[in-house]
C-alpha cells in the first residue's frame, strides 16, 4: 500500500533521493503542487458548475450583472496572497537547495579547499570551505570530468574521465560547469537541478550522495544531432574505493605520460627533432 | 420584415460598385477584409504544415529507440514546427483576424493605411516561402530558439539557418507594419461615441498585441541581424572565443520571446471576452478589470524574460527578481479567468460551438497557467526546464490557449466572413476531438518530463514507463489532428452548403454584426452612434422600441438595397 502511494506520488513529482538538494526541490515542488491542485480543482469546478447550472433553459432569464468591485478586488488580492505565500516558502527553502553542506565525517578526506581553479561570487562552498571540486566540460557529444590532483604545477595531468563521473559518498561534490563548443546542460535528476554549460562562462552546482549507486542523466540543452545520446552518469562509491580509483587513474595517467615522454625522446633521438626549438 | 413601417435601424448595405473579381483582384487588393482572408487562409495552411511536422515527431517518439527519422531530420522537424507555429501561424493568424474585424468592430471602412496593410501580408507570405524553400536544400536544425554557438556558421554551416533568419526578418517587418496599422486604426478611426471605455475587448487585445509587437520585434530583428553578420561577415557578437557572449543571445531572444507569448495569447483573450457574453446572454463581468488586466499583462510581460534562462549562468538577484515578476503576471491572468467564469455565472449559456471552444479554452489554459507557476519557482524550474514538462506547459498555453481561441473565432466569425453558418454537428465533433486530443497529448508529457526526459531528443531508452507514456501522447496527437481535419471539412462543406447566416446570427454585441454577411466593400453605409460597450444590443432594443416587435430573428436575410437608416 505504501509502495503504491509512493509510486503514485512519484508519477506526479520530480526525481529525488540522490542528493539533499534534489530532495529539497522535490519538497518545494510538492508544496507548489498542493496549492496548484487546490486552485485547479476550485476553478475547474466553478467553470463546470457555471456551464451546467446556468445552461440555457426555457424561461431562464440571464442576470444583468456587469461586475462586482468588492468580489474582483477580493480575488485579485487573494491570488496575490497565494503567490506571496509561495514566494516566502521558496525563500525559506532556498538555502537548503543552493548552499552545499559540509561533507560527513565518513566522507572523503581528499575534499579540501585546494584544487579550486577559479574563484567566483556565484560559486557556493560548504561552511567549512571543503569540497571535492570536479570540472565538468560539455562537448559535442560527451561529458568530460576533470578531478583534482594535478601532478604538474600548471594544473596539467589531472585525472579525468568521460561520460561516467566517479564520486565518493558522504562527500560534498562541487561542480564547475563549462563548455568547449556549444551550449549544453548538465543534468542528473536525482542529484538536483540542471545548469547550462555555456562556452566562455562558468556555472556551478553541487551534490552530496549518501547511497552508493549509479545515477543517470543526460544533456538537457539542444547541442546538435547527437544531443539525445549525450549521456551523463554519476557513479557513487565509498570514499576508500574512490581514493583507490583516483590513485589508479593518476597512476595510469602518469605511466602513460612517462611512456609518451619516452616515445617522444626515442623518436627525437632517431629523427633529430627536438634538438632545436621549433623544428 | 418590417421594412414598410417606421424606419428601422437595421443592417444597411447596397452595392456601391461592382466588386472586382478574379485572381488579380486578390493580388492587387487593399481591402482589409480580403487581406484578412488571405492572412487567415495562408496561416491556416502553415498551421497544417506545422501540424504534419508535429505528427511526424510524435510517430518517431511512439516507440523507444525508433529509427523512423534520422537525428538530423528530427532536429529539422522540431525547428520547422516551432518556427512555423509561432511566426507563420499564431501571430499572423491573429493579425488576420484583426485585419478583418478591427475596422468592422470599431465602425471603420478600412484600415488606416490600406496599402501598408497589403504590404504586411505579402511580406508574411515572402517570409513563409523563403523559410519553406529551405526544405529543398538544408532546413534549419538549431531549434526555434537557435541558440548560438550551435546556430553559428561553425556548427551549423548550412543555409537553412539563414532561411530561418530571413523568416524572422520578413515576418517581423510584416508584424511591425501591421501593428502600427492596427494602432493607428484603433486610435483614430473609431465610430462616434466609441470612447476607450466602450472599446470591444477584442480590440483591447489587438491594441496591446500591437504595442507588444512594436516594442518586442525590433529586439529580435537586431539579434538575428547580429547572428547573420556573425555567420557571414566575421563579427563576433555571440562568439565567446572572440569576446562575444552566447548569453547575450539568450537575453535578446527572450526579451522578445516572452512578450511574444502574450502577443500570441492576448488577442485570444479578446476573442473569448467577446464570445462568452454573447452565448451566456449576459454582459461581460468586469469589463474594466479585463481591459486593465490586458494592459498590465503587456507591461509585466517585458519584465519576466529571464525566467527562460534560470539555468543559464546569471546572478541570483536576477533569479529572484524574475521569479517575483513572473508571479506578479499570474495575478492579472488569473483575474481574467475568474472574470470569464463570472460572465457565465447566472447567464443562460447556449452551447454553440464558439462557446464550447471558449469554455474549453478556459479549462485548458488554466492548466498551462498553473504549470507556469511551477516553472516560475526557479529552484523547481532547475528540475523542469528543458524537459517535456515545459513542452506540456507551452502547448497548454499555445494549443489549449491560442489555438482553441482561434477555433472559437473561426466558428464565431465564419458566418460574418462567408455569409454561411458552419455545421454545428461537425463543429461539436471537432471540438470534442480536439479537447480530448489536447488532454491526451500534453497531460502525460508533464509526467514524461518529471521522469527525466529532456525535450528535443529524437530517441529515448524505455526506462520506467516512458514507452507507454509516449504512446499515449502519440495517440492523443492524432486525435487532435483528426479534430482539426473535421473543422477543415466543415469549412469546405459550409462554404457551399452552409445555412445562410444573415447579418447577425448570434444576436451579438459588437458592430461587425451591424452590416451584412459578408460585408460589402465599404463595410457600412451608415455608422451608428455608439452608446455603450454593446452597441448591437442598443440597436436591437431601438428596433424593438420603434417597431413594437422583436428585432429580426437570427437567420434573417436583408436584401441588398433594403432600408437604410442610421440611428
Amino acid at each position: 500500500m505504501g509502495h503504491l502511494v509512493s509510486a503514485t506520488l512519484a508519477f506526479f513529482t520530480p526525481q529525488s533521493g540522490g542528493s539533499s538538494n534534489a530532495d529539497q526541490i522535490d519538497s518545494l515542488y510538492k508544496i507548489t503542487l498542493v496549492i496548484a491542485l487546490v486552485i485547479f480543482a476550485l476553478v475547474e469546478a466553478a467553470l463546470l458548475y457555471a456551464l451546467i447550472k446556468f445552461r440555457a433553459r426555457k424561461g431562464a432569464v440571464p442576470a444583468l450583472i456587469r461586475g462586482n468591485t468588492r468580489l474582483e478586488v477580493g480575488w485579485t488580492v487573494g491570488a496575490a496572497v497565494v503567490l506571496l505565500a509561495l514566494a516566502i516558502v521558496t525563500f525559506a527553502k532556498l538555502s537548503s537547495i543552493q548552499n552545499p553542506p559540509n561533507s560527513s565525517a565518513e566522507g572523503d578526506k581528499l575534499a579540501g579547499g585546494g584544487g579550486l581553479l577559479y574563484a567566483s561570487s556565484e560559486r557556493k562552498l560548504p561552511p567549512d570551505g571543503k569540497s571535492l571540486n570536479i570540472k565538468v566540460i560539455g562537448r559535442q557529444y560527451i561529458w568530460q570530468y576533470v578531478y583534482p590532483g594535478a601532478s604538474e604545477p600548471d594544473g596539467l595531468g589531472a585525472p579525468y574521465s568521460y561520460e561516467e563521473m566517479v564520486v565518493p559518498t558522504h562527500t560534498t561534490v562541487t561542480l564547475d560547469i563549462v563548455s568547449s563548443d556549444v551550449v549544453h546542460s548538465w543534468w542528473v535528476p536525482k542529484l538536483g537541478g540542471k545548469f547550462q554549460a555555456v562556452p566562455g562562462y562558468h556555472n556551478y552546482t553541487w551534490f552530496k550522495v549518501e547511497k552508493p549507486g549509479i545515477y543517470r542523466g543526460q544533456c538537457a540543452a539542444l547541442c546538435g544531432r547527437g544531443h539525445a545520446r549525450m549521456i551523463a552518469t554519476v557513479k557513487a562509491v565509498p570514499p576508500a574505493q574512490f581514493d583507490q580509483w583516483l590513485e589508479y587513474q593518476k597512476k595510469e595517467l602518469s605511466e602513460a605520460n612517462q611512456q609518451a615522454k619516452a616515445e617522444r625522446a626515442k623518436l627525437n633521438s632517431q629523427t633529430g627533432a627536438g634538438q632545436v626549438e621549433n623544428p | 420584415m418590417a421594412t414598410t413601417l417606421a424606419p428601422v435601424p437595421q443592417v444597411t448595405t447596397h452595392a456601391v460598385q461592382r466588386e472586382a473579381r478574379g485572381w488579380t483582384s486578390w493580388i492587387t487588393t487593399t481591402d482589409h477584409k480580403r487581406i484578412g482572408i488571405m492572412y487567415m487562409v495562408t496561416t491556416f495552411a502553415f498551421f497544417c504544415l506545422g501540424g504534419v511536422e508535429a505528427l511526424l515527431m510524435r510517430l518517431q517518439l511512439g516507440a523507444p529507440d525508433n529509427t523512423l527519422v534520422t537525428p538530423q531530420t528530427y532536429n529539422q522537424l522540431f525547428t520547422m514546427h516551432g518556427s512555423t507555429m509561432v511566426f507563420l501561424f499564431v501571430v499572423p493568424m491573429m493579425a488576420g483576424l484583426a485585419n478583418y474585424f478591427v475596422p468592422l468592430m470599431i465602425g471603420a471602412r478600412d484600415m488606416a493605411f490600406p496599402r501598408l496593410n497589403a504590404l504586411s501580408y505579402w511580406l508574411l507570405l515572402a517570409g513563409g516561402i523563403v523559410f519553406y524553400a529551405s526544405i529543398f536544400w538544408n532546413p534549419p536544425e538549431a531549434g526555434w530558439t537557435s541558440y548560438p554557438p550551435l546556430s553559428s556558421s561553425a556548427f551549423t554551416p548550412a543555409g537553412g539557418q539563414d532561411a530561418w533568419i530571413y523568416l524572422i526578418h520578413l515576418t517581423g517587418i510584416s508584424s511591425i507594419l501591421g501593428a502600427i496599422n492596427f494602432y493607428a486604426t484603433i486610435a483614430n478611426m473609431r465610430a462616434r461615441g466609441m470612447s476607450w471605455g466602450r472599446l470591444p475587448l477584442f480590440i483591447w487585445g489587438i491594441l496591446t498585441y500591437s504595442v507588444l509587437i512594436i516594442f518586442a520585434m525590433p529586439v529580435i530583428a537586431a539579434a538575428v541581424t547580429m547572428l547573420l553578420t556573425d555567420r557571414h561577415f566575421g563579427t563576433h557578437f555571440f562568439d565567446p572565443a572572440n569576446g562575444g557572449s552566447p548569453v547575450l543571445w539568450q537575453n535578446l531572444f527572450w526579451f522578445f520571446g516572452h512578450p511574444e507569448v502574450y502577443i500570441m495569447i492576448l488577442p485570444g483573450f479578446g476573442v473569448v471576452s467577446e464570445i462568452l457574453p454573447v452565448f451566456a446572454r449576459k454582459p461581460i463581468f468586469g469589463y474594466k478589470a479585463i481591459a486593465a488586466a490586458t494592459v498590465a499583462i503587456a507591461f509585466l510581460g517585458f519584465l519576466t524574460w529571464a525566467h527562460h534562462m534560470f539555468t543559464a549562468p546569471i546572478p541570483e538577484a536576477v533569479l529572484v527578481f524574475v521569479m517575483l515578476s513572473s508571479f506578479l503576471i499570474a495575478v492579472p491572468t488569473g483575474v481574467k479567468i475568474l472574470n470569464w467564469i463570472a460572465t457565465l455565472w447566472r447567464g443562460t449559456v447556449e452551447f454553440k460551438t464558439p462557446l464550447l471552444f471558449s469554455a474549453g479554452f478556459i479549462a485548458l489554459f488554466l492548466i498551462g497557467g498553473i504549470s507556469g507557476v511551477f516553472l516560475a519557482v526557479f529552484p523547481v524550474d532547475w528540475q523542469l526546464n528543458e524537459t517535456y514538462f515545459v513542452v506540456a506547459h507551452l502547448h497548454f498555453v499555445l494549443v489549449g490557449g491560442s489555438v482553441m481561441t482561434i477555433f472559437a473565432a473561426i466558428y464565431y466569425w465564419f458566418p460574418k466572413i462567408t455569409g454561411r453558418m458552419l455545421s454545428e454537428g461537425l463543429g461539436k465533433l471537432s471540438f470534442w476531438l480536439m479537447f480530448v486530443g489536447i488532454l491526451a497529448t500534453f497531460l502525460i508529457q508533464h509526467v514524461i518530463g518529471l521522469d527525466g526526459l529532456p525535450r528535443r531528443v529524437y530517441e529515448y531508452d524505455n526506462v520506467g514507463n516512458l514507452e507507454l507514456y509516449n504512446q499515449i501522447s502519440t495517440v492523443g496527437s492524432f486525435i487532435l489532428g483528426l479534430g482539426v481535419l473535421v473543422t477543415i471539412v466543415n469549412v469546405a462543406r459550409s462554404l457551399k452548403l452552409g445555412v445562410i447566416a444573415g447579418p447577425d446570427p448570434w444576436k451579438a454585441n459588437t458592430l461587425e454584426w451591424f452590416t451584412s454577411s459578408p460585408p460589402p466593400a465599404n463595410n457600412f453605409d451608415t455608422v451608428p452612434q455608439v452608446r455603450s460597450v454593446e452597441p448591437m444590443k442598443d440597436i436591437r432594443r431601438e428596433v424593438e422600441r420603434r417597431t413594437g416587435a422583436a428585432a429580426p430573428v437570427s437567420g434573417a436575410v436583408v436584401p441588398a438595397g433594403a432600408t437604410q437608416v442610421g440611428l
